[in-house]
């Protein structure tokens, strides 16, 4: 665990990339087979279950550090990190124990099954046998949401240099749901064996957004033009006359979709085809919030197919006749793609699969226009994408660019503030903003965490601590009198927030210093988006 | 009406028509020490410890300063004072009141860990306690300077073996003495920056032995491997341009919160603190066994509960002490 615990610290600390590859390779280098399995899956989003509720966590450190459960939670509002909070009020514990990682997370992976007294007897154990700085980093692995300042890249990049395996290969022997419970560092890294492999997915290739005007890049026959939908970035895997279906997020969500489970009859065996989930009715997509309904459901009824049918919008064709076919060119994988899609509407008359359409233009002025209509159908803008280009793993620059439509803005005013976590803890930067009702009341409608430099945010910060009106827990409201700018994508009717309607991924464009909380947007006028 | 109480201008004794750390200026102000929170300019005159002179000479320039020592009592109109040792930085006290059998003590900054630099921390029998509460929180709790010591060494070690100068920030009174004399010097040279060595001047001058410093004057070139001490007032980008490559350190307790010491723009955090962390401000309380408290800057409110929870009578005042006391002396080189 000390190990561990020490290259936790070492990535913590730095920000440079190379160092953390370096520290990363060095740690795999001296590690057993069996923490090497359990590091990379923890890096790479693969960590267990919380055992305790944070409340459970709470009472059993409060207990252990004889101090009253107010106190803790008083302290975690400030700290911004129940792991840190906990790790913090205990003191070192003089017998440090030898146990490895693996060790340690078998026996929270065992315990997790057992009754309450027997989980906190086990984390009490574990408590009073580290070092604090052993015992945050515990917490963080068993507070069920361990991230590390590591990309998935460097990961793959750390395993290549310790390995020697190229990262194209290592990158996809990641994907998919092996678990380390029962997955061996020689089969999943060094091994390479196909028939295994029948349902695991490429690694997407994504695209930044464009910062320069249309005409940097070059001349317009060398770019494909399609709309780009809002719903959930999908692979549809068919192989073995069986179908996978993963999302962005390495999900495996085959079972949430029946809609595609007749395909077998309608693709080709060894078929991976890249593209958008969305609801589609009466030949248009409906916007996210259907897509979110269905997103929810545990359980796809008939009355649900029904009301929310789904289709894939399919992008590019990653593998054809069972042979990866990435490093062709776009133009290549398009007309493949074109050919399937064809054919499978061909073999019948109900095949939940549709080809985004490229758009044709010859001039750059014309994709303006293109995006600005975007809406009118349901998209949220525009891809390009470079004809000549190879599908790449994970986010380039330079091939691929969305290009989105502009955001919808609104003047709105900070009401209430709480602090952050992690690296914005004990700091106040997670705000909710308000908007003017009819009867000249404050209504908030969004919360936003982003957009402001850490000198702004330094700046709203004092100020919040001196213009405090009341606290509830972790929250301040603060006297009305900032205003900023929020940009949002989409809004809604919505019956759950208080203001009736409900806003798709709001951030803090600018603040408005030059503007009084008098002369913020009014509800009203947000309404009247809805509509358009 | 009680011997103190707390005013728009400060905290008041109103029988001996003196303030304590007086936010506004005010004929006679007794100071607890030469932090800028504490000592603002433009009272008529100050009493201090005569340690805290040339740190204010510093500060504010000629002033009425009077200077006392430790245990030496000073009767104001029927008032007994006499300043203790706090332990927070060079010439720190906290001031002790008697008046007809009643007992105060403003602590003003304390710590109790020893920093070989100022007079330890002694406790004063009161039957009210002012304390501070800039880390008073159970998840402060301080790990022995020793280990801290042995961890910037480490790090100074490891820059200098990479042929980086390295910087640690810190406040220029009391903690930059502090790292001066517990780092080991055989690593490499030590510059410190003018704000530093003024304040290192006056410690020298009260008979303070600090260790071997070298000033960063404008034309000054330290060599990889060397170690700086500046205020973090002193942190520009063009500043650091200056002594590239380099690594920069911060040393303060706030760098027990591990999202403070992400923010920070230093690559690394030490945590190294002149307050008395949750187990130093409560043993400070007890052993002082008052029953009152009167619980000032910092998480007052949280703190001040807990006291009530124990049996205390506590209570939170407002005051405008910071948690971060600046000194504001001229930045330049």
């Amino acid at each position: 665990m000390k190990t561990f615990v020490d290259l936790f610290h070492q990535i913590d600390q730095t920000a440079k990339t190379t160092e953390k590859v370096e520290a990363l390779t060095s740690y795999l280098s001296s590690a057993s087979d069996e923490d090497k399995v359990w590091t990379i899956a923890l890096f790479t989003g693969k960590h267990p279950k919380r055992i305790a509720t944070s409340t459970q966590l709470k009472l059993w450190a409060a207990e252990l550090a004889q101090i009253p459960y107010w106190l803790i939670e008083e302290s975690h509002h400030i700290v911004g990190d129940l792991s840190e909070t906990i790790a913090n009020v205990l003191p070192d514990y003089p017998n440090p124990s030898n146990r490895s990682l693996s060790e340690w997370m078998l026996a929270l992976t065992a315990v997790k099954k057992q009754d309450e007294e027997r989980r906190k007897a086990f984390l009490i154990e574990a408590w009073t046998s580290f070092t604090k700085h052993e015992r945050f980093v515990f917490n963080k692995l068993t507070s069920g949401a361990f991230r590390m300042g590591v990309s998935q890249q460097l990961v793959v990049k750390a395993i290549t240099r310790h390995s020697g395996i190229p990262e194209n290969t290592i990158t996809h022997r990641l994907m998919g749901n092996w678990s380390p419970i029962d997955t061996n560092y020689h089969s999943l890294i060094v091994a390479s064996n196909p028939l295994d492999a029948i349902s695991k997915p490429y690694p997407f290739c994504l695209a930044y957004g464009l910062e320069t005007p249309l005409e940097t890049l070059g001349t317009t026959n060398e770019w494909q033009a399609e709309y780009k939908w809002d719903g959930i970035r999908a692979q549809l895997i068919l192989r073995n006359k069986e179908v996978f279906i993963w999302s962005r997020g390495e999900e495996l969500i085959t079972a949430q979709y029946p809609e595609f489970a007749n395909l077998p009859n309608n693709l080709p065996n060894g078929t991976v085809i890249d593209g958008e989930l969305l609801v589609y009715k009466d030949d248009r997509p409906l916007p996210f919030a259907a897509m979110q309904k269905r997103i929810g459901l545990k359980k796809v009824t008939a009355k649900n197919l029904a009301q929310s049918p789904i289709v894939l919008m399919a992008y590019d064709l990653l593998e054809y006749n069972g042979e990866d076919i990435r490093e062709q060119p776009l133009q290549t994988r398009r007309l493949l793609l074109q050919k399937l899609i064809e054919a499978a509407h061909e073999s019948s008359s109900d095949i939940p699969l549709h080809l985004s359409q490229a758009i044709a233009f010859d001039y750059w002025d014309q994709l303006v226009q293109e995006r600005s209509n975007a809406p009118t159908i349901g998209s949220e803008g525009l891809m390009l994408k470079r004809l000549s280009s190879i599908y790449e793993t994970g986010r380039k620059k330079g091939n691929w660019w969305k290009w989105k439509v502009d955001p919808m803005t609104v003047d709105a005013v900070l009401i209430y503030a709480q602090s952050g976590s992690g690296r914005r803890a004990n700091l106040y930067t997670d705000y909710t903003f308000a908007v003017w009702n009819e009867e000249g009341a404050l209504v908030p409608f969004a919360k936003a965490y982003s957009g402001l430099t850490d000198a702004e945010i330094k700046e709203v910060d004092q100020w919040i601590k001196k213009n405090t009106i009341d606290k509830f827990g972790p929250v301040r409201s603060v006297k009305a009198e900032l205003v900023f700018e929020i940009a949002f994508e989409a809004i809604q009717e919505s019956k759950r927030h208080k203001s009736g309607i409900a806003v798709r991924f709001p951030r803090i464009l600018r603040w408005r210093k030059d503007k009084p909380a008098s002369e913020a947007d009014t509800l009203e006028n947000l309404r009247k988006s809805i509509q358009q | 009406m009680a011997l103190v109480e707390i005013t728009d201008y400060g905290l008041f004794c109103a029988q001996a028509g003196v303030y304590i750390d007086p936010w506004k200026p005010v004929e006679r102000a007794l100071i607890t020490h030469a932090h800028s929170d504490h000592a603002r300019y433009g009272h008529k005159s100050y009493l201090v410890h005569h340690h805290s002179i040339p740190l204010l000479q510093k500060r504010l320039g000629n002033q009425y300063y009077m200077g006392i020592e430790y245990g030496e009592l000073v009767n104001i109109n029927g008032v007994q004072f006499s300043f203790h040792p706090a332990g927070h930085v060079l010439g720190s006290a906290q001031i002790r009141l008697a008046y007809k059998g009643e007992i105060w003590c403003i602590s003003g900054d304390y710590k109790l860990q020893e920093d070989g630099v100022s007079m330890p921390f002694e406790p004063v029998k009161c039957n009210t306690f002012v304390t501070e509460s800039t880390f008073g929180l159970p998840v402060f709790n301080w790990a022995n300077p020793t280990k801290v010591f042995n961890e910037i060494n480490h790090w100074w070690h490891q820059q200098a073996s990479q042929k980086r100068t390295a910087i640690i920030f810190a406040y220029s009174l009391g903690k930059a003495q502090r790292i001066l004399k517990g780092i080991n010097h055989d690593i490499g040279k030590v510059w410190v920056h003018n704000a530093v060595h003024e304040l290192n001047e006056a410690h020298v001058q009260v008979g303070i032995k600090l260790k071997p410093w070298e000033v960063l004057t404008i034309d000054a070139k330290p060599q990889p491997g060397d170690l700086i001490i500046a205020p973090t007032s002193a942190e520009t980008e063009g500043w650091l341009k200056r002594f590239a490559p380099c690594a920069t350190a911060s040393a303060s307790g706030w760098m027990a919160i591990r999202g403070t010491r992400r923010r920070s723009s230093a690559d690394r955090g030490f945590v190294l603190s002149d307050h008395a962390d949750w187990i130093g401000l409560n043993t400070a309380i007890k052993s002082t066994q008052c029953e009152n408290v009167w619980v000032t800057h910092g998480y007052a409110a949280t703190f001040s509960k807990w006291l009530r929870e124990n049996g205390l009578n506590a209570i939170d005042i407002q005051t405008p002490f910071t948690d971060q006391p600046v000194m504001d002396l001229p930045t330049e080189n």
